[in-house]
């Protein structure tokens, strides 16, 4: 029982620090890399612009749904 | 002894060494130094492990694989706390948590290790470390003048450590909320950094680049902390937890 506390512990601990309040992140992260990797495999030299594009627009995004969320949940005043 | 080796060695490893002294600083001042420490000195213990076992065959460990992993995981790691620190802000203001001893519950627990602080000083101490060794045997092998590699890295190491040592009493003054969006602006430009370069990708300007990232993430955040208070985010007495439970 003590193991498998431990694997649940340690499987919820790396879903924390990789996915943490907004799964689409680290999803956009993944599929951005993936892209840089096949366009820096075509040779495309401005490959690296991809990564840091992605990671700004998918937590804009993030942020405009956390922040239309908070707001829709809160009563009118 | 070869000053040549020693000092080209010092200052291609004193960049290492700032990237490595900058990660553990920005994690002790923003989650728990004890978890910094811990995981700084387990990646020191990991890499004397490799030393000592690789010797001169340091020079064909694969570090390509190595910055990809790492890098995808600081990067997811810093856009959520970039994330969370524009979300704190918006509803709390830039002043909250100055001179805090303790980062909020929700981000390190008082009663446990925090093991999230440990992962991410021991990942750069140790990626950073083995490209400081790296460049060691490089360096050092190529102009027959090991000794002399090993002084000039040993050099950067220990001026840059006193150095962040010396600066950790003036991040401490940073407010909180401040410092948290900065963290993660930080992380995330070493994680796009390594990321990149993992999946064989070449940076313009080599190390340069990561001021351009380090801007370009702190810019990122202060615009989308005005965007966020113009989508009219509801403000949250500070400390407790907004209703959609990220304001933690």
């Amino acid at each position: 029982m003590i193991v498998v506390r431990w694997v649940r512990a340690f499987v919820g601990f790396w879903i924390d620090f990789v996915i943490g309040d907004d799964w689409t992140v680290a999803a956009t992260v993944l599929v951005a890399l993936l892209a840089t990797w096949g366009l820096t495999q075509a040779g495309l030299p401005a490959a690296w612009v991809l990564l840091p594009a992605a990671a700004v627009g998918s937590t804009a995004v993030g942020l405009r749904r956390a922040a239309e969320r908070a707001r829709r949940s809160t009563p009118p005043r | 002894m070869n000053l040549t080796v020693s000092g080209t060695t010092f200052l291609a490893a004193g960049i290492e060494v700032i990237e490595m002294v900058a990660i553990v600083v920005a994690v002790g001042a923003t989650r728990s130094w004890r978890a910094a420490l811990v995981g700084a000195g387990g990646g020191l213990i990991v890499l004397v492990v490799l030393i000592t076992a690789l010797g001169t065959a340091l020079r064909d460990v694969p570090l390509q694989p190595i910055r990809l992993v790492v890098g995808a995981l600081l990067l997811v790691f810093g856009l959520q706390w970039l994330r969370k620190g524009v979300l704190r802000i918006a509803a709390q203001g830039w002043a909250v948590g100055q001179g805090e001893a303790h980062v909020d519950a929700g981000d390190v627990p008082a009663d446990r290790f925090d093991w999230t602080g440990f992962v991410l000083a021991f990942k750069g101490v140790s990626l950073e470390g083995l490209e400081i060794a790296v460049i060691v045997v490089a360096v050092g092998g190529a102009a027959g003048a090991l000794g002399s590699a090993v002084i000039g890295a040993a050099a950067a190491v220990v001026v840059l450590t006193a150095v962040g040592a010396a600066t950790y009493r003036l991040v401490a003054r940073i407010p909180r909320r401040a410092l948290q969006l900065f963290v993660g602006a930080l992380l995330s430009s070493f994680g796009t950094f390594w990321a990149a370069q993992g999946v064989g990708s070449s940076w313009p300007g080599g190390e340069l680049a990561l001021a351009g990232l380090v801007a370009l993430y702190a810019a990122t955040g202060v615009v989308l902390l005005h965007g966020v208070r113009g989508w009219q985010l509801p403000v949250a007495p500070t400390g407790t937890a907004s209703s959609s439970g990220e304001l933690r």
